[in-house]
C-alpha cells in the first residue's frame, strides 16, 4: 500500500561519523587482509543475489510495460491531436512537477537523472515569482531535492517500488494531485528503451482549464465542464499509471546492470586481495624461516 | 493591383479549402485503440463500429465520427470487427476520445470480456455493495458504496445477457 504524506518537519538523518579502524595499507597484516577478503566476498554474494532478484522483477515489469504502452500512447494521443500541449506551454505560472521515482536505491542513476532534470528546471526560476510545486513519488526524489528545494516539495508519496505499481496506486497519487491547485505541469520519468538504456523524459500534465483552452477543442462535440473534469481526472490517473510502469521497468533494468557491475568489481577485488593475502603469507613464512636460520647460525 | 492580389488570395484559399476537407475523410477507416490497465484489446486496429456507454448516454461510433470526449459509464462496450464478428467487453470506468483524424481511444480502468463474468459472483458483489451502502455513515463512504452498487448492477446486467 502506498502512503502519502505532506512534509511538515524536516527529516534529518544523522549518520555516525566514520571512525572505523585505522587503515594502513602498507603494513596490512594477514588478519586484516583476510577480514577484508571476507567482507568483499559477502558483498559479492549480496550483489549477485540482488541481481538475480531484479532480473526476475525486471522480466515481470517488462511484460507489464508492454501492456501499458498502448494505454499511455492512447492518453497522449488526445494531447497531441488537440494541440493542448502547446496551450500549456504558454502559461508558465503555477506549475506542478511530478517526480516519478521509488524508495529504493542501488540502481544506477535513474533517480538522480529525474532529480537533476527537476533541479535544472527549478534553478531557472526567479526567487520572487511564485514557485513551481514538486510532487515526489518515491522517497528517493525527496531525499535528492530536499536540501535545496525543500519549500517546493508539496506532497511526498512513499512505499513505492517494493511491489509493481498498480492502477490503484496511480489513482491514489492522482487524487492527491488533483487537490493541488495548478495550471500546467509535467511528469518527469524514465522511459524504458532497452535493458541497458533508458531516457529521462517529460509528459505534460494538463488541468481541466488548460484542456478547455486547447486550440482545436472547438472541433470536439458535446463537451461541458463536468465531462471535462472527469475526463481530466481519469487522464491524470492513466498517465501516472503509464509513467510509473515505465519508471519501474527502467529502475529494475538499471538495478540489474548496476548489480552486475558491482559483482564484477567485487570479483576483481577478491582476485587482488587473494593475491596480496598469499604474498603476505609467503613473506611471513620467509621472514620466520630467516629468523630461525639466522638464529641457528648465530649459535654455531 | 491590390484587387488582383486579393483575388489571387481568394483563389488560393478556395483551392485550399476542399483539400482540407478531403484530408479528413481520406478513407472510411478508424484507428481504434481499446486498452485497460489490465489488458490490451485493440491497438490501432481498424474496425466497423463500436458502441460505448457514457454518462451522456450510450452511443455508437462509426468511422468519421465527429470529434468528441466522453466519460465511460460501467457497462458493456460492443466492438463490431471488420470480419463481421462482434465482441462484448465489460468496462468499469474510463474515457472515450474521438479525434479529428478519426482515431478513437477507449481507455478503461478495468475491462473484461463479458463471457468471463461469473453471474452468481456478480450478484454476490451486488449484495455486498448494497449492504455497504446501507451501513455507510460518512458522505464519502456513501458515495463510494453508491459507485460500487452502480458497477455491480452493470456487472449483473452484463452477465445476464
Amino acid at each position: 500500500m502506498m502512503m502519502i504524506s505532506k512534509p511538515t518537519t524536516m527529516v534529518v538523518c544523522l549518520k555516525g561519523a566514520a571512525t572505523g579502524q585505522q587503515q594502513n595499507r602498507n603494513m596490512a597484516t594477514l588478519k586484516q587482509i583476510s577480514m577484508r577478503l571476507k567482507s568483499v566476498t559477502n558483498i559479492q554474494k549480496i550483489t549477485q543475489s540482488m541481481k538475480m532478484v531484479s532480473a526476475a522483477k525486471y522480466a515481470r515489469a517488462e511484460r507489464e510495460l508492454r501492456q501499458a504502452r498502448p494505454y499511455g500512447e492512447g492518453v497522449k494521443a488526445f494531447f497531441e491531436k488537440s494541440g493542448a500541449t502547446e496551450a500549456a506551454e504558454t502559461g508558465d505560472n503555477n506549475k506542478l512537477i511530478v517526480a516519478i521515482t521509488s524508495d529504493r536505491g542501488l540502481c544506477g542513476a535513474v533517480h538522480t537523472n529525474v532529480a537533476k532534470t527537476i533541479r535544472n528546471e527549478l534553478s531557472t526560476e526567479s526567487v520572487e515569482s511564485p514557485q513551481s510545486k514538486v510532487f515526489c513519488v518515491g522517497d528517493k526524489s525527496r531525499a535528492l531535492l530536499q536540501r535545496l528545494y525543500a519549500q517546493n516539495i508539496a506532497v511526498v508519496a512513499n512505499e513505492v517500488g517494493r511491489k509493481p505499481p498498480t492502477f490503484l496506486d496511480a489513482s491514489k497519487v492522482a487524487n492527491e494531485l488533483i487537490q493541488l491547485d495548478f495550471n500546467s505541469g509535467k511528469i518527469v520519468y524514465n522511459r524504458f528503451k532497452t535493458v541497458v538504456s533508458y531516457q529521462t523524459e517529460e509528459v505534460p500534465l494538463l488541468s481541466a482549464k488548460t484542456m478547455l483552452a486547447a486550440p482545436k477543442l472547438q472541433l470536439y462535440d458535446s463537451i461541458d465542464q463536468g465531462v471535462m473534469e472527469s475526463y481530466q481526472e481519469f487522464t491524470v490517473a492513466a498517465l501516472l499509471y503509464y509513467t510509473m510502469k515505465e519508471s519501474a521497468c527502467s529502475e529494475q533494468s538499471s538495478r540489474m546492470t548496476a548489480m552486475d557491475n558491482a559483482s564484477k568489481n567485487a570479483a576483481e577485488m577478491i582476485g587482488k586481495l587473494t593475491l596480496t593475502f598469499n604474498r603476505t603469507r609467503q613473506a611471513v613464512i620467509t621472514r620466520e624461516l630467516i629468523e630461525i636460520i639466522s638464529g641457528a647460525a648465530a649459535l654455531e | 493591383m491590390a484587387s488582383f492580389l486579393r483575388s489571387t488570395k481568394l483563389a488560393t484559399r478556395l483551392t485550399q479549402g476542399p483539400i482540407k476537407c478531403f484530408s479528413r475523410n481520406y478513407a472510411d477507416q478508424m484507428n481504434f485503440t481499446f486498452a485497460a490497465a489490465n489488458q490490451i484489446f485493440y491497438a490501432n486496429k481498424n474496425i466497423k463500429q463500436v458502441d460505448v456507454p457514457s454518462f451522456s448516454g450510450s452511443f455508437g461510433i462509426l468511422p468519421n465520427h465527429v470529434p468528441t470526449l466522453a466519460v465511460l459509464r460501467p457497462g458493456v462496450v460492443t466492438v463490431y470487427e471488420d470480419e463481421g464478428t462482434s465482441k462484448k467487453i465489460f468496462v468499469s470506468s474510463g474515457t472515450i476520445t474521438v479525434n479529428e483524424d478519426s482515431s478513437v481511444q477507449v481507455l478503461a480502468e478495468e475491462a473484461h470480456p463479458v463471457e468471463d463474468i461469473d453471474g452468481s459472483a456478480a450478484r454476490q458483489v451486488l449484495q455486498e455493495a448494497q449492504s455497504q451502502l446501507s451501513t455507510a455513515s460518512s458522505d464519502v463512504a456513501k458515495a463510494e458504496a453508491a459507485i460500487a452498487v452502480e458497477v455491480a448492477e452493470a456487472l449483473v446486467l452484463a452477465a445476464g445477457n
